[in-house]
């Protein structure tokens, strides 16, 4: 369950700078990012080349984003698909989703979510995901048993706090942003007014971290959240 | 019998009527009229044939006497279908004829006769009376002769006439009605068509048409203008749709920017922890201002219903369900205990997502009063602030009520709050954007729900009431992509 090891990103976006901001963000982080700046040219750099994952602006010039993703998938090619949009309406998520994207994200989007969300597209493509038990340092989470063990010792969990935790643990090592949080374990998509996930974390800290050494739930400041064995770095 | 009563009160009816009472007031007049002027040529034509017969057998008796006269009358009488012929002498026996027997006084009156006579005649079997017109005249020597002609085939051409008027008012009265009922068929079906119609359009399927059959008749044309004015309708709303959807591209671009640029100062360690903190204030603020757009936005497309939403079919309690479950927690941080009460399958046909939102900004709202009621200063204890949640089944609606011992909304506000923008004065320190309630009021609207805001006593208590999942209804998937 390492960290995600660099990534290959197309970044597909008619905007200069904002796809110059991700490329510098994406490099920083480690990743290899190329740019295509209409439709046209990334769907040819798409289809010929091989990358780890695409982030595809929705409204293109010469060719809008869902006929590439669209193209791609019927061309039979499996790299996740992350769509950018201005669009938020409910429906177009559901739209941008049913062309092949794997997933959606609003404009104006925080660089950290971008980066957790591309991060956990690619690592759903690595082999493990089928795991039954998620293991992170002394925490053990069983999924057939729904069991779940720290240091040997039986913790308790409600249900949805159950699924909380999967979902941390089976994207362990990588920041998992509030909106991941709502839209995986609740299935929701919309922003809450006031930030309920916070209050969730924190019950689910004070089952699994709280009387034992070491905290493996961590705040990942201005991004979300993130379960890993050993401190932050 | 509603569709008869429907039928009825159609204008094709009144007008159908006033065509048959016309038309058989035409028919009657008309008949009467060549009855009665063929009745009369017939009866002039047969006096003046008697008259002929008459002068013919004057001047037979005047050459050749009784003898003669009675020699020719037999004769003539002897004629199939002949006229009526009787010859008296002055003690009133008979000489000669073919009449057996005589209305009574039929031979007093001389020259033509009023009216028909009656008689029998002779030598017929069957011994009844027939009608005949008759003209009397005496000769020298006191004899007398009657000459007449049977009227009964007059009669029964008048007969023939008479059914014929009933016959023909029978048939304009049926024609009438089916015709009737034809013309005014055809007309409830393009009215209705019109109707239902018009009813999808009002539902928001913008790109529907009023029906236009071709056959340029007064509903083609009318029709047509509509359909005209509908297409720019629908040009003008999607020019609005445009125009937001550009909008929303063309501010949020240049918004990411702004916060990808605050988010790069960021992470490039600011000099001093000032700068930190005036950078995430920055980054706060454009998220509210993003937030607010969003809503906004939101709003005004679920408004509108031209967004292509889809509805499915849903179950409102376990949406409830999850939305107590995300905000128990919060609510409990806040001191106050979050209740529920939900009952099983209570389906209505909605969008999740839309009414999830609905619910999630009347909890948060709830949670938000009903925790400041009691911690407004930071110093009272907050025990006893209480949030309700429930979901149950009303009859044919399945109510959602969320309700808190808040400060509540005076009566005279509760209009108002469901406009964009207004916060009321007591909350205008808290945050927020004053959109809450008016997304669930739209996100009510679009699902012919009714939002009721009641008083809790304490608090406020609102009331969505949503019409129950019927098996019947067609689902109507706006999506078209």
């Amino acid at each position: 369950m390492d960290r995600v090891k660099t990534m290959r990103v197309l970044i597909i976006e008619d905007d200069v700078e904002a796809a110059n901001y991700l490329s510098k963000a994406l490099k920083e982080s480690g990743h290899v990012p190329d740019h295509a700046s209409d439709g046209e040219q990334g769907y040819m750099l798409a289809s010929s080349e091989e990358y780890d994952v695409l982030v595809v602006d929705r409204m293109l010039p010469k060719r809008d984003g869902l006929s590439v993703i669209e193209a791609l998938r019927t061309e039979g090619c499996e790299t996740p698909v992350l769509i950018l949009s201005a669009l938020g309406e409910v429906d177009d998520r559901v739209t941008g989703l049913r062309a092949g994207g794997d997933d959606y994200l609003t404009k104006p989007y925080a660089f950290s979510e971008l980066l957790a969300r591309v991060e956990a597209l690619v690592r759903r493509r690595i082999p493990g995901e089928t795991d039954m038990v998620y293991k992170v340092g002394p925490l053990t989470l069983d999924r057939l048993s729904h069991s779940v063990k720290r240091d040997g010792e039986n913790i308790l969990l409600q249900p949805r706090e159950f699924r909380l935790l999967e979902y941390l643990m089976k994207n362990a090592n990588q920041v998992v942003t509030r909106t991941m949080l709502l839209e995986n374990v609740w299935d929701y998509h919309f922003d809450p007014q006031t930030n309920v996930i916070d209050v969730h974390i924190s019950r689910l800290r004070g089952k699994i971290d709280k009387d034992f050494d070491g905290a493996l739930l961590q705040t990942v400041r201005g991004a979300g959240y993130m379960i890993k064995a050993g401190n932050l770095d | 019998m509603s569709t008869f009563g429907k039928l009825i009160r159609t204008t094709a009816f009144k007008l159908s009527i006033i065509y048959l009472v016309i038309f058989s007031l035409f028919a009657v007049g008309m008949i009467s009229y060549i009855a009665y002027s063929t009745q009369s040529i017939l009866g002039k034509s047969l006096n003046e044939s008697i008259t002929r017969e008459v002068t013919g057998l004057g001047r037979i008796y005047q050459q050749g006497g009784v003898r003669r006269l009675a020699n020719e009358i037999e004769r003539k009488s002897r004629h199939p279908g002949a006229s009526l012929y009787l010859l008296l002498d002055f003690s009133g026996r008979i000489l000669a004829g073919n009449v057996a027997e005589l209305e009574n006084g039929a031979l007093d009156i001389e020259g033509a006769a009023r009216r028909p006579i009656k008689y029998k005649r002779y030598g017929d079997s069957e011994q009844k009376y027939y009608r005949a017109v008759v003209n009397v005249f005496d000769l020298p020597g006191g004899f007398r002769v009657l000459v007449g002609r049977d009227i009964s085939e007059r009669d029964h051409f008048r007969e023939v006439i008479g059914d014929s008027l009933v016959w023909s008012a029978v048939v304009i009265i049926v024609l009438a009605l089916i015709s009737w009922v034809f013309v005014a068929r055809r007309v409830l079906s393009r009215i209705d068509e019109v109707t239902l119609a018009s009813k999808r359009i009002m539902e928001g399927q913008f790109s529907e048409r009023l029906p236009v059959s071709g056959s340029g008749d007064e509903f083609d044309r009318l029709a047509e203008g509509l359909n005209t004015m509908l297409a720019r309708i629908e040009t003008l709303m999607h020019g609005l749709k445009e125009v937001s959807d550009n909008i929303a591209h063309d501010l949020k671009t240049p918004l990411t920017r702004m916060r990808n640029r605050i988010e790069a100062a960021l992470a490039q360690e600011p000099s001093s922890e000032n700068d930190r903190k005036v950078l995430e204030s920055a980054i706060e603020e454009s998220d509210g201002l993003i937030r607010t757009f969003d809503a906004l936005l939101r709003i005004a497309r679920v408004e509108a219903k031209a967004t292509h939403l889809t509805f499915s079919k849903i179950d409102a309690g376990a949406i409830v369900q999850d939305l107590a479950e995300l905000y128990e927690a919060l609510a409990e941080d806040g001191g106050a205990s979050l209740v529920y009460d939900i009952e099983k399958s209570l389906d209505i046909k909605g969008n999740r997502e839309l009414i999830g939102q609905a619910i999630s900004n009347l909890t948060d709202n709830a949670v938000k009063y009903a925790s400041e009621n009691f911690g407004g200063d930071g110093s009272i204890v907050k025990d006893g602030a209480k949030v309700n949640l429930s979901a149950s089944r009303q009859g044919d609606r399945i109510q959602i009520i969320v309700a808190d011992n808040g400060p509540g909304i005076p009566i005279e506000d509760r209009d108002h709050v469901l406009q964009r923008f207004v916060r009321l004065e007591k909350s205008r320190s808290k945050p927020g954007s004053g959109l809450g309630l008016s997304l669930v009021n739209a996100v009510a609207g679009l699902h012919d729900a009714t939002l009721a805001l009641e008083d809790n006593q304490p608090g406020l208590k609102v009331v969505l009431s949503f019409p129950v999942w019927n098996d019947d209804v067609v689902l109507n998937s706006g999506a078209n992509d």
